[in-house]
C-alpha cells in the first residue's frame, strides 16, 4: 500500500520515515532541509477487512455503518517515530515503542485509528483542560 | 491542575481558572509539547462531558413557535435528560438549527432547513427530509447528515470529517476548503466544486460544473457524469480497485449506488504543481533571521 508519488518524494517502503527520519529524497527536499509534504499517504481508504474489534464497537456505539471521520485518520511519522495527527489539539501524538508495528500500512493506520479514539475521549486529553477553562456553555 | 476542583474552578474568573489548570497565554516558539499515548488507556468511546444518551429513548418536539435559539437549547435540554432520538417538527427553514453537537445522537428534521444547518457537528447522525440552504454541515467533524431532497452553495465548506450527503443536486464551490470528510452527491455540482481542497473525498453521481478542483491541494473528487471543465491544478487518473470497493460500499451506504456500477467514475486529484509553499520556505527563513 506504501507507494504513492508525492512531488517532494516517493514512499517506497513502509518503514521508511522509521529508518529514515529526514526522508530527505529530492533534490528541493535537500537543498531546503526538509521533507515537502505528509508523511503518509493521506488519499489512501481503509481496507475494512483489517478493522480491530475496538473500531468495531466503536462503530456500533456511534451508529456509524463505517469508520466515518477515522477514514482520514493514519499512521504517519515524526521525527523517526511513529505518530498520529490529532485535529483536536493540532500537533502528533506519538506511539510508544512498546507497541509494535505491523508490517503494512493498513494495519499500521487501524492502530492509529484506535489509540487516537483511546486518547481523545481520555481524561488526559488536553481538550479536558481547555474545556473546563474557556468553555461558555 | 492538581489539587484544583470542579468547584473552586467555577468560582474563578477564565483568566484564573487558566493559570491554575497550567496554561499559559504568552507567544510559544518551536515545539513545545510531547504527547504520547497511553498504551493502559481506558476504552470509551464518547467525550468525557459528552451526555450519555440513549438511542431507544425518543422524543417528537414541534418547533413552529421557537426560535433558532430556543431550539438548539431545546435539543441540548433534551440531550443531558438521556434523549438519543430526536425528531424535530416544524423546522420551517430556520437558519443554523442543530449545531455544535458533540455526542452520538439521532436527529431528524421533518422540513426544510436555512442557512448553515448542522454545522460544527462531532457525532450525531442527522437526516433532513427537505432542502437545506447555504453551507450545510460547514466545519463538521463526524458523524452522518444526509438531506433527502437539494442544498444550496458552498455545501460542507471546510468539513474536517464524517459523511454529509446530499441525495439531490447542490450548489457552487461545494466542499470549498474541505479538509477531511467525504461529500455524496447524488445529483449534479456547481462551478468551483472542491475549490482548495486539501483533503478528504467527494463524490458526485451526476455532472460537475467550471473549474472542479480548482487550486486544490490534495484529496480526491470521484465524478460519475460530466465534467463541464477541470480547474487549475486538477488533474485526472486512473481509478483503482481499492476505489472500486471503497465508492461501491459507500455510495450503497446511503442507496445511492448507480445501477451500472462505479466503472465510470472519473477520479480527480490534486496535480500538485501548487505546491509552492517549499519555494518561500528559505525566503522566509532569511527574514526571520
Amino acid at each position: 500500500m506504501a507507494g504513492t508519488q508525492y512531488r517532494g518524494s516517493e514512499i517506497k517502503d513502509v518503514d521508511q520515515f522509521l529508518n529514515d527520519s529526514k526522508g530527505l529524497d529530492s533534490e528541493r527536499e535537500k537543498e531546503i532541509g526538509q521533507h515537502i509534504g505528509y508523511r503518509y499517504d493521506v488519499n489512501l481508504v481503509p481496507d475494512y477487512d483489517r478493522l480491530t474489534p475496538f473500531l468495531k464497537d466503536y462503530m456500533e456505539y456511534m451508529g456509524w455503518d463505517d469508520l466515518n471521520w477515522l477514514e482520514d485518520v493514519h499512521m504517519g511519522y515524526e521525527d523517526g517515530n511513529a505518530a498520529v495527527f490529532d485535529r483536536n489539539i493540532n500537533g502528533w501524538v506519538r506511539v510508544p515503542k512498546s507497541i509494535e508495528m505491523p508490517d503494512n500500512q493498513q494495519d499500521r493506520d487501524m492502530i492509529a485509528r484506535e489509540l487516537l479514539i483511546k486518547f481523545q475521549m481520555s481524561d488526559r486529553h488536553p481538550l479536558v483542560n481547555l474545556r473546563k477553562a474557556y468553555a461558555k456553555f | 491542575m492538581a489539587g484544583v476542583t470542579d468547584e473552586q474552578l467555577q468560582g474563578m474568573s477564565q483568566e484564573e481558572r487558566a493559570k491554575a489548570l497550567g496554561m499559559t497565554t504568552e507567544q510559544l516558539t518551536g515545539r513545545s509539547l510531547f504527547i504520547e499515548f497511553d498504551p493502559e488507556a481506558e476504552e470509551r468511546f464518547g467525550y468525557p462531558w459528552a451526555p450519555d444518551v440513549d438511542y431507544n429513548k425518543r422524543i417528537e418536539v414541534d418547533t413552529d413557535e421557537l426560535s433558532t435559539t430556543e431550539v438548539n437549547e431545546k435539543l441540548r435540554a433534551l440531550m443531558a435528560e438521556g434523549y438519543g432520538s430526536i425528531v424535530v417538527k416544524n423546522p420551517r427553514g430556520k437558519h443554523a438549527l442543530g449545531v455544535g453537537i458533540l455526542n452520538r445522537l439521532n436527529l431528524v428534521f421533518e422540513g426544510s432547513l436555512g442557512y448553515f444547518a448542522v454545522g460544527l457537528i462531532d457525532g450525531p447522525n442527522v437526516r433532513i427530509n427537505g432542502r437545506v440552504g447555504w453551507s450545510c454541515g460547514e466545519n463538521m467533524m463526524s458523524g452522518t447528515v444526509v438531506i433527502e431532497k437539494n442544498a444550496g452553495s458552498t455545501f460542507g465548506a471546510a468539513i474536517r470529517g464524517g459523511d454529509l450527503v446530499c441525495k439531490g443536486s447542490v450548489g457552487s464551490r461545494t466542499g470549498i476548503d474541505m479538509k477531511g470528510g467525504t461529500i455524496i452527491v447524488g445529483g449534479d455540482t456547481g462551478a468551483l466544486s472542491g475549490f482548495m481542497m486539501q483533503r478528504g473525498r467527494m463524490i458526485v453521481c451526476g455532472d460537475a460544473g467550471k473549474n472542479l478542483g480548482d487550486s486544490m491541494y490534495d484529496g480526491t473528487i470521484y465524478i460519475g457524469g460530466e465534467i463541464r471543465s477541470l480547474g487549475v491544478d486538477a488533474v485526472e487518473v486512473e481509478l483503482t480497485e481499492l476505489d472500486r470497493k471503497w465508492l461501491t460500499r459507500k455510495l450503497s451506504q446511503y442507496d445511492l449506488l448507480p445501477s451500472q456500477g462505479v466503472d465510470h467514475f472519473t477520479k480527480i486529484v490534486a496535480g500538485k504543481q501548487l505546491w509552492n509553499y517549499d519555494n518561500l520556505e528559505p525566503t522566509e527563513k532569511k527574514l526571520i533571521l
